[in-house]
């Protein structure tokens, strides 16, 4: 393998490590569960995204053919990250009954959505 | 030179599980755990993908793409109940 790829690929792996220790870091040490959800979310992009770059250029070059399938993580986990962060986000409010009075007014007639009854509608 | 930085990233990915799992332990609350879960789901995967790369399978990236499936549905599943104090309604 030629010294050049094998220099991306290593700092591809190790950056991927960082980002993932940063992230788990992040989850560890922040005060509160709204702060705490950024930490993960660069473990997921950048991290994940950084390893599997390396894997995908690690196997093009040992195979000699072209390997692009680890694109299909990548691209499932920055299609879900949004969606379970944002289920995450709605739990926590709803939770949290001691941090309901910070929330910003909404602007619109309605409240929250996640905290309007919605049972006598039959939803 | 892949072989050197394989083993440091298997520590940091190995000391971020561990900080992961102080989280999943201490909480203090249920969606504290779920997002702890969720990151170790995420660790996993990076593992296995740097055990493919470390042994030169490329195999591992099947087990990779099914473990960040079931973790979401995981992830998903959990906030559903926490919501609505059920999964399928």
């Amino acid at each position: 393998m030629p010294m050049l790829i094998d220099a991306l690929i290593a700092a591809l792996i190790l950056a991927g490590a960082f980002f993932l220790l940063v992230g788990a870091l992040g989850l560890a040490k922040l005060p509160d569960m709204m702060r705490r959800l950024h930490g993960p979310t660069k473990a997921t992009t950048l991290g994940i995204g950084a390893l599997l770059i390396a894997s995908m250029i690690y196997f093009s070059v040992a195979r000699g053919t072209f390997s692009i399938h680890e694109l299909l993580i990548t691209l499932f986990l920055f299609l879900t990250a949004p969606v379970s962060a944002h289920m995450l986000a709605k739990a926590h409010i709803l939770r949290a009954t001691q941090e309901r009075e910070q929330l910003p007014p909404t602007g619109q007639p309605s409240g929250w959505a996640t905290l309007d009854d919605r049972r006598s509608d039959g939803m | 030179m892949i072989a050197a930085a394989i083993t440091i990233a298997g520590g940091a990915i190995c000391l971020a599980i561990l900080l992961t799992l102080y989280r999943l332990a201490v909480g203090p609350d249920a969606t504290d755990r779920v997002l702890a879960l969720d990151t170790l789901v995420i660790e996993t995967i990076a593992l296995i993908v740097l055990g493919g790369i470390a042994f030169g399978i490329a195999m591992y990236f099947e087990a990779a793409l099914l473990f960040a499936m079931v973790g979401f549905v995981t992830t998903v599943a959990f906030c559903k109940f926490l919501l609505r104090g059920n999964v399928i309604e």
